[in-house]
């Protein structure tokens, strides 16, 4: 029957339609694929000591460097809006030295603007006993937003500082050399949190490296909300010839006093 | 509605403000930036008599500083200035007042002839007292002159044995003097007080320290201390803020410095035109012993004194600094004043840095804590007018919804149109 067949074709059509759209938003995320990334700007092996010296890193690049227990060591990334970053630090002691007394370790993330940002999980401070020649700290970052109210302190697109150091270090240990390697990974949460405004800029001021995503910054005019919303008007036209051809049954509609 | 203008106006907008008037256009790390004046970097060394002992790798202090100083000299990137001043070198006598005035600058500040340095350095040998304190204000002479950075690296065995100048005291009243200088300080296999009164010099100007027991140690790290010191870095320029807003100096967006005691309240004034945001961050350094607990407040006002936006920021435990920022967009009006020429009038914003750091009894409150202020001033933001972005769904419930909406237009659609059809054929 041609009702039957029409409502198929159209739910076959809305199945088609949605299954690209998952394809769709996975293609539009960038994976921090280092193999990707690869051909590049080398990944650094220096660290910087200040905000104003921060080391610029790529996401999905292994940072290193040489510095002694005590410093304090600075990073910075680029998050972009719908993106949510997580900081991986290892510090390893050379054993021959390793340290003395319990010591804290501590990684902390600043956005642009240098105001602390909350980890949502993750061991961001890490206390170890006296002889331990290797720490391990992660920090999850909540997901960026493209704009917020200047009064919340939501992550906004822009330049992300890590700091890595010991909080707490007995006086003996102080000098010692270690070396520390950080990892960042972009997770793309998509359209899921595309919020509607955006900044002029991202948040990248106040240091001698600028950092900017492989692919330059969101213009903020693509969200897979746009793929989602065509897509759902299409399906609603669809039912809609489908429920106006129900109404028409199978030929000429009956005409009242001939029946 | 919004103006969406995002596309055109934000590339264009970060194109502005990461080469415009706000920073200085940023070098990539492998070309000496143009103009830039070369930095400066002053190696100074310990030639006491203490520095005989042969603890390092089995051999003395001195001829591994000395094999470590010819493989640093190898590695100098050319567009560093190096210079090397000596401290205990020539007076090997017991009068400490003479012995406390023994530092010497080997070889001066400026392009680098590699032979003659090593040459120089290869003449010193291990003879007087260690006289930190003048040592470090005889090199931060050296390196006077221009707006380049600064560096010292100081390499010692001993403490400063020249009482009452304290090098630390030194340390911080140089640094204080904003002419971006950092002393770097490594120990060969100290004690604890050399320890202390190096990390306390270090800690003083931003500076790092580190312990060294063996003669590669010394060396990697002092190459990386002048590469470091070769880094392109933006310098701030040094300000004044003022302890109320009508006196507060107008700042233009950029990267200052200034220096606050314990509580002190320090004003700062930015013009923002309307439609625009100011972008301000502060980072106040703890360059000396403080207390456990700690917190920095940032405090935008209207020239009135009503608050619009703050960033606040508290901690606790060993640190560097503590900072925090703001952003104010400020309201694009129609009908803004003008100030006759046509322009809208800009709002006065006034910045207040004020800080909860304490010192414990003995520590000097002055000179006061480095802050280092940015400012920066873009274009509004989009304000959002709907929770999602443009107002666009997303979600299979969304979907259904559609669907089912659809759907039952579609149904009665057609009921209408077979409605309106039979009506028309029966009449």
């Amino acid at each position: 029957m041609r009702t039957v067949r029409n409502l198929t074709t159209a739910a076959l059509l809305a199945g088609t339609a949605l299954l690209g759209l998952p394809g769709v938003a996975g293609a539009d995320s960038p994976s921090p694929d280092p193999s990707a990334t690869g051909g590049g700007a080398a990944a650094p092996t220096e660290a910087g000591t200040s905000f104003r010296t921060a080391t610029a890193v790529r996401p999905g690049r292994h940072a290193t460097a040489q510095a002694s227990t005590g410093d304090y060591l600075y990073w910075q990334f680029p998050a972009d809006a719908a993106e949510r970053p997580t900081v991986r630090a290892t510090v390893k002691l050379p054993q021959a030295t390793a340290l003395q007394a319990a010591s804290t370790w501590r990684i902390d993330v600043y956005d642009g603007l240098r105001r602390r940002q909350a980890c949502r999980f993750g061991s961001q401070t890490h206390t170890v006993p006296a002889g331990t020649s290797s720490v391990e700290l992660t920090c999850h970052l909540r997901t960026v937003r493209a704009w917020a109210e200047p009064w919340s302190g939501d992550p906004l697109p822009g330049a992300y500082y890590v700091r890595l150091t010991a909080v707490r270090l007995a006086a003996t240990d102080v000098g010692q050399p270690l070396d520390a390697a950080l990892d960042i990974d972009v997770e793309d949460t998509g359209g899921a949190s595309a919020v509607d405004g955006g900044l002029s800029a991202p948040l990248v001021q106040g240091s001698s490296a600028t950092v900017e995503p492989e692919d330059g910054w969101a213009s903020g005019w693509w969200s897979t909300r746009w793929l989602w919303t065509a897509g759902g008007a299409a399906l609603a036209a669809l039912a809609g010839i489908g429920g106006h051809r129900l109404t028409r049954g199978n030929g000429r509609p009956a005409v009242p006093g001939r029946v | 509605m919004i103006t969406r203008k995002r596309l055109v106006a934000g590339v264009f907008g970060l194109l502005v403000a990461l080469t415009g008037g706000s920073f200085p256009a940023v070098a990539t790390a492998d070309s000496e930036p143009a103009g830039k004046p070369a930095p400066k970097v002053e190696l100074v060394l310990d030639v006491s008599g203490s520095m005989r002992a042969t603890d390092i790798d089995g051999k003395s202090r001195m001829a591994a500083a000395k094999q470590a100083f010819n493989e640093v000299l190898d590695a100098v990137p050319p567009e560093v200035r190096l210079g090397i001043r000596t401290l205990g070198a020539d007076y090997p006598g017991k009068d400490r007042r003479t012995g406390c005035k023994d530092t010497r600058q080997l070889y001066p500040v400026g392009p680098l002839d590699r032979t003659e340095a090593k040459a120089a350095v290869a003449t010193l040998a291990p003879t007087g007292w260690t006289p930190i304190g003048p040592a470090l204000l005889g090199a931060a002479e050296d390196l006077e002159g221009g707006d380049a950075t600064r560096r010292i690296v100081l390499i010692t065995d001993g403490e400063d044995t020249c009482a009452p100048l304290d090098p630390c005291e030194v340390a911080r009243e140089i640094a204080a003097k904003g002419i971006h200088l950092t002393i770097d300080t490594l120990g060969l296999v100290p004690d604890a007080k050399t320890r202390a009164q190096l990390v306390c010099i270090a800690e003083a100007t931003g500076g790092t320290y580190t312990s060294v027991r063996h003669t590669d140690e010394l060396s990697e790290r002092v190459s990386q201390l002048v590469d470091r010191a070769a880094e392109p870095t933006l310098t701030p320029v040094a300000t004044r803020g003022a302890d109320r807003c009508e006196k507060a100096p107008a700042l233009t967006p950029g990267l200052y410095t200034d220096r606050e005691t314990f509580g002190e309240h320090r004003w700062y004034r930015v013009d923002v035109l309307p439609g625009q945001e100011l972008r301000a961050s502060v980072s106040v350094a703890a360059d000396r012993a403080v207390n456990r607990d700690y917190g920095v407040l940032l405090r935008a006002s209207t020239v009135h004194g009503r608050e619009i936006v703050r960033g606040e920021a508290a901690g606790d435990g060993r640190t560097d600094v503590l900072s925090t920022g703001l952003r104010y967009p400020s309201p694009d009006i129609d009908d803004a004043d003008t100030d006759g020429s046509g322009k809208p009038a800009a709002e006065t914003v006034c910045l207040r840095v004020s800080n909860s750091f304490s010192a414990p009894a003995g520590v000097k409150t002055t000179p006061g804590l480095p802050v280092e202020l940015s400012i920066a001033v873009v274009d509004g933001p989009d304000e959002a007018g709907d929770a999602a972005f443009l107002g666009l769904g997303r979600g299979w419930l969304f979907l259904g919804l559609l669907i089912v909406a659809g759907f039952v237009t579609g149904v009665l659609w057609g009921r209408l149109s077979r409605w309106r059809v039979s009506v028309w054929r029966t009449n």
